[in-house]
This record gives C-alpha cells, sequence and structure tokens, in this order.
C-alpha cells in the first residue's frame, strides 16, 4: 500500500517512547481511504496509542503522520481541532459524558460546535439512534446502559458529524455474542453506507478479520506483515501464524525472558544447604 | 554520598518540573475564562454543585463555630466583668480567621474532593480523551468553569459562615447566658472595620477559593487512571488544600493585620 495515492492516513519511520520504553521504532503504515483497515497486534505493542498519536492527542518523537494530506504534529491547536471535527473515535469504555442523557450525549458535539435549531439537532439525534438501534433509550443515563449498548450509543456520537474516518479502539471486547454480532454489522455497514474510512485495532482475530479490507500487524514498534485477511492467513512468517492462530510458544516464547531454569534451581538448592 | 546528593537533587528537579506543570496548567485555565461569557450555564451549573451544595455543612459548622467562640469567650470575660463584649470577639475571630479558614478546611474536603474525584473519573472512563476527539477544550468545558465557580463560591461561603457564626454566638450569649442583646451587636458593629476585619476576610477567602480549586482540578486531571490512582489523587487534594489554607492564612495574616 505504500505510495499509494489513496491513502487517508500515512504514518511513516514513526518512534514514541514512554519513559525508557520505546513503543515504535520507525513504523511505517498506510490507511486507505474508504476501507475498514484492522491494526492487530499483541497487547501493549501500542495500538490505542497509535490511535491517540492519529489523533493528535499524542506527540511522536521522530517521523511523520499525515491525515489527509496534514501532518498531525504540525497542526496548530485551532487546526487540530478542525481536523478532529472530521475523524469520529470509538473508545473502548464508550467515553460517554455520565452528566447527560444518551441523547443529549448525541447531540454534543451538535450544541458544541454549530448553532441549529433545536428541532434539527433533534432530528438528527434521533436518525444516528435509529441507525443503531438505540431510539427507544435515548432518555436513559449512560450508566443504565449495557456494555454493548453504551459502545453503540458512543458509534451515534462518532457519526453525528458525518466523520471522514472512524477510529475504534477494541470495539468487541467484553461484548456478548449477540452484541458482537450487532457492532460488526454496524461498523461494515457505517463503512459501505456512509462511505468512510474505518480504522480498528483489535484483539478479536476472527471478528475483526471478517469485515476487514486490510489489516496491519503490529510488534514491538515495527509492522511484522501487512495485507489483506487472505494475505495474512497465507503468510509464512512463523509469528504471524502463531499469532492467527493463537499457539501458546512459538517464536513468541512462552516464557518470559528469565535466567536458566536448571541453574536458578540448582542454586537456590545449593544455598538452603549451605 | 553521591547516591544520596543524586536523589535529592532529582526530587527537586521533580518537585520543580510539577509546579512547573501546574503553573501552565493554571494558565490555560484562565486562558479558557473567557469562554464562559458564551456559556453562563456551565458557570451557574458549577456554581450549583461547588457552592451551592457546600452550603448546608457550612452553615451548620458555622452556627456551632459561632456558639463554642461564645462560650469560652463568655467564660473568660465574665472574669473581667466584659461579657458584653462577647460579640464583639465572635464576630472578629469570626471574619478575620476562622470563617476564611474553618471554610477553606471545609470547603477542600466536601468540594475540592469531589472535584478531583470528578475529573479522575472523568480521565479514567476516557470522557476527557472523548472530548478532545470530538474538538471540545476540556480546559473550556471542565476545567474553566470549576474553577471560575470555586474561585467564586469560597468568599461567599465564608461569609456566610461567619454570618451564620455570629447569629450561632448571639444564640448562645444572649438567649442562653443572659448576654444584653443591644451591647452583642451594637458592641460588634463598632469594634469590627468593614474594609479591614471584613474585606481582608474576604479577600483570604478569595486567595483560599483560587488555590483550593487549582489543586482540585489539577490533581484530577493529573491523576493516574485507576481506581486507586484517583483514590489517591482525592487524598492529595484535602492534605494539599488544607496545609496550603493553614499556610497561606499565616503569611496573609502577618501582611495584613
Amino acid at each position: 500500500m505504500h505510495g499509494d495515492n489513496t491513502e487517508l492516513v500515512r504514518v511513516r519511520d514513526l518512534h514514541f517512547s514512554r519513559g525508557t520504553k520505546h513503543i515504535f521504532r520507525g513504523l511505517s503504515v498506510d490507511i486507505p481511504r474508504g476501507k475498514i483497515t484492522t491494526i492487530l497486534g499483541p497487547s501493549g505493542t501500542g495500538k490505542t496509542t497509535l490511535l491517540k498519536l492519529i489523533g493528535g492527542q499524542l506527540r511522536g518523537n521522530q517521523g511523520t503522520i499525515h491525515v489527509d494530506g496534514l501532518n498531525v504534529a504540525s497542526l496548530k491547536r485551532r487546526e487540530l481541532y478542525q481536523l478532529r471535527k472530521r475523524l469520529g473515535m470509538l473508545f473502548q469504555s464508550g467515553a460517554l459524558l455520565t452528566d447527560l442523557s444518551v441523547f443529549e450525549n448525541i447531540a454534543f458535539p451538535l450544541r458544541e460546535h454549530t448553532d441549529l435549531p433545536e428541532k434539527l439537532i433533534s432530528h438528527l439525534v434521533l436518525m444516528r439512534l435509529h441507525a443503531v438501534g438505540l431510539r427507544g433509550v435515548r432518555d436513559l443515563s449512560p450508566a443504565e446502559l449495557s456494555g454493548g449498548m453504551a459502545r453503540r450509543a458512543a458509534l451515534a456520537r462518532a457519526l453525528v458529524f458525518d466523520p471522514m474516518m472512524i477510529m475504534y479502539d477494541e470495539p468487541f471486547t467484553g461484548q456478548d455474542p449477540i452484541s458482537m454480532g450487532i457492532l460488526i454489522e454496524l461498523i461494515k455497514t457505517v463503512n459501505k453506507a456512509l462511505g468512510i474510512t474505518s480504522l480498528m485495532v483489535s484483539h478479536d482475530l476472527a471478528e475483526s478479520l471478517s469485515i476487514s479490507d486490510y489489516a496491519v500487524i503490529i510488534s514491538e514498534g515495527l509492522v511484522v506483515e501487512a495485507g489483506t485477511p487472505e494475505q495474512l492467513r497465507s503468510s509464512k512468517s512463523e509469528w504471524v501464524q502463531q499469532f492467527l492462530q493463537g499457539k501458546p510458544d512459538g517464536p513468541v516464547p512462552f516464557q518470559a525472558a528469565a535466567p536458566d531454569y536448571e541453574t536458578e534451581l540448582l542454586g537456590s538448592l545449593d544455598r538452603s544447604g549451605s | 554520598m553521591i547516591n544520596y546528593v543524586a536523589g535529592v537533587g532529582r526530587y527537586w528537579i521533580d518537585f520543580l518540573a510539577s509546579v512547573g506543570r501546574a503553573s501552565l496548567f493554571l494558565l490555560n485555565t484562565l486562558t479558557a475564562l473567557p469562554s464562559l461569557f458564551r456559556r453562563p450555564a456551565l458557570l451557574v451549573r458549577q456554581l450549583h454543585a461547588i457552592g451551592v451544595m457546600t452550603l448546608s455543612i457550612v452553615l451548620v459548622s458555622g452556627l456551632f463555630v459561632g456558639m463554642v467562640l461564645a462560650l469560652q469567650g463568655y467564660n473568660i470575660l465574665i472574669d473581667f466583668g466584659q461579657e458584653n463584649r462577647t460579640g464583639t470577639l465572635v464576630a472578629l475571630t469570626l471574619v478575620r480567621e476562622l470563617g476564611p479558614v474553618v471554610t477553606g478546611l471545609l470547603f477542600a474536603g466536601r468540594a475540592g474532593s469531589a472535584i478531583t474525584a470528578e475529573i479522575g473519573l472523568m480521565k479514567a472512563t476516557e470522557q476527557l480523551s472523548g472530548l478532545e476527539m470530538m474538538a471540545v477544550d476540556p480546559f473550556k468545558r471542565i476545567f474553566a468553569p470549576r474553577f471560575l465557580a470555586g474561585f467564586m463560591a469560597m468568599p461567599m461561603l465564608a461569609a456566610m459562615f461567619s454570618a451564620v457564626g455570629a447569629c450561632g454566638g448571639y444564640l448562645l450569649a444572649v438567649v442562653a447566658l443572659g448576654v444584653d442583646s443591644g451591647a452583642y451587636w451594637s458592641l460588634m458593629q463598632s469594634a469590627v472595620n468593614f474594609i479591614y476585619d471584613v474585606g481582608n476576610g474576604l479577600v483570604k477567602g478569595t486567595v483560599f477559593g483560587f488555590v483550593i480549586t487549582w489543586i482540585a482540578i489539577y490533581q484530577g486531571a493529573e491523576s493516574i487512571p485507576t481506581s486507586e490512582g484517583v483514590s489517591r489523587a482525592t487524598t492529595r487534594t484535602v492534605v494539599y488544600s488544607s496545609l496550603a489554607v493553614l499556610g497561606l492564612d499565616f503569611l496573609l495574616t502577618a501582611i495584613m493585620f
């Protein structure tokens, strides 16, 4: 995909560290327009951090991130906020404002950024709520929603401004099968019907790959493999196969790095005997 | 020895860095204040949450503190035949010192901890990140209304504490102990200077409101987004605010009186 003019997000040579921990060490990845792209990788590999870097909530130490041709790191605060109005983000927790009802949560971005008449706001919100199947719970508070409903409400809020891209942070984590099925269908429908770009980070391989047009596996700060789900499944990389098939041992060892087992056991025996 | 020096150096560098972060945070909050002219409803809601909701504990405490001051004052002054001056003692103690200080301590415990816990939980549940990603500035939407509300509410609460305290003193001294009602109020009125005593007391309340709300909001925004992190941040708010109130009170008293 590199060099393709149709990419909406272009990450080049991205370095990012937290304290002494290097999260990205020269990451380069493209997110194509109008497609569903999934970023996969082991826990703690920086998938959510990548979304925050793309959204400008974090700044990389080195390298560039372009979103729709704009270099995110060089944007002034106002320009960054203009860009964010064109991005939607679905947080793992939903991130609904707990002091507002479901309806007011969806209306929140409209009230903050527009002077639309109340009637129009009401129509726009009801349309989004209907699309995610939550028109009937508009007056409930977020605390009264199930986890799946909260994510659907958050999706309705992310859609209210007709964004060019939605970023999904672990959308399927902790969902029951029905909620998961609904979310999968919604993400697919939103992508196809509205023609927006979807960028998803996920652990749930089967679900996310089933709707993805393109997937990127990252580990230890670099892209391990990228391509269509079929290309990934037929990858010859042992690492990729271990990850996709969930094997407990392989190139990613079962045992965390530790001193030699035998030496350690015998050493402790020697110490206790002396 | 070198390790000790390095440890002390690291501590001071961390301390100065955190002072710098808190100052920048305050600057960003102050810069966001003008946005409240366009959204006064945000301020009104916080004035209710921070000011009105703290009123009951302040009024009840004020009443009891006034009564205790009157009782102690009466017991001492009666030995000198000056029990009519109980009102003066109660009023001066309240408006100069106990009004702003006790209200500050109560405000830190009631409103400061609530502000920190609310903002900390908003951070832990990604609501602050969510606002940022919706292109809504948390400084304008969350921090500035709370800061201004705390800053405005604190001197008003301190004034009400003193007023109710004076009434509590009246109840005890006049109604219960038989001090002359006219003497209680008139001697109080002649002894208390509005600018020098009440004014300085209000200045203290304003300074305490500024510092407590700053600490509370900053601790919430900087808290580690876990239940333990929010709990620690809330504790820090109460401890730092209480110490700041007592320390600043000494400083302000030395300057003012």
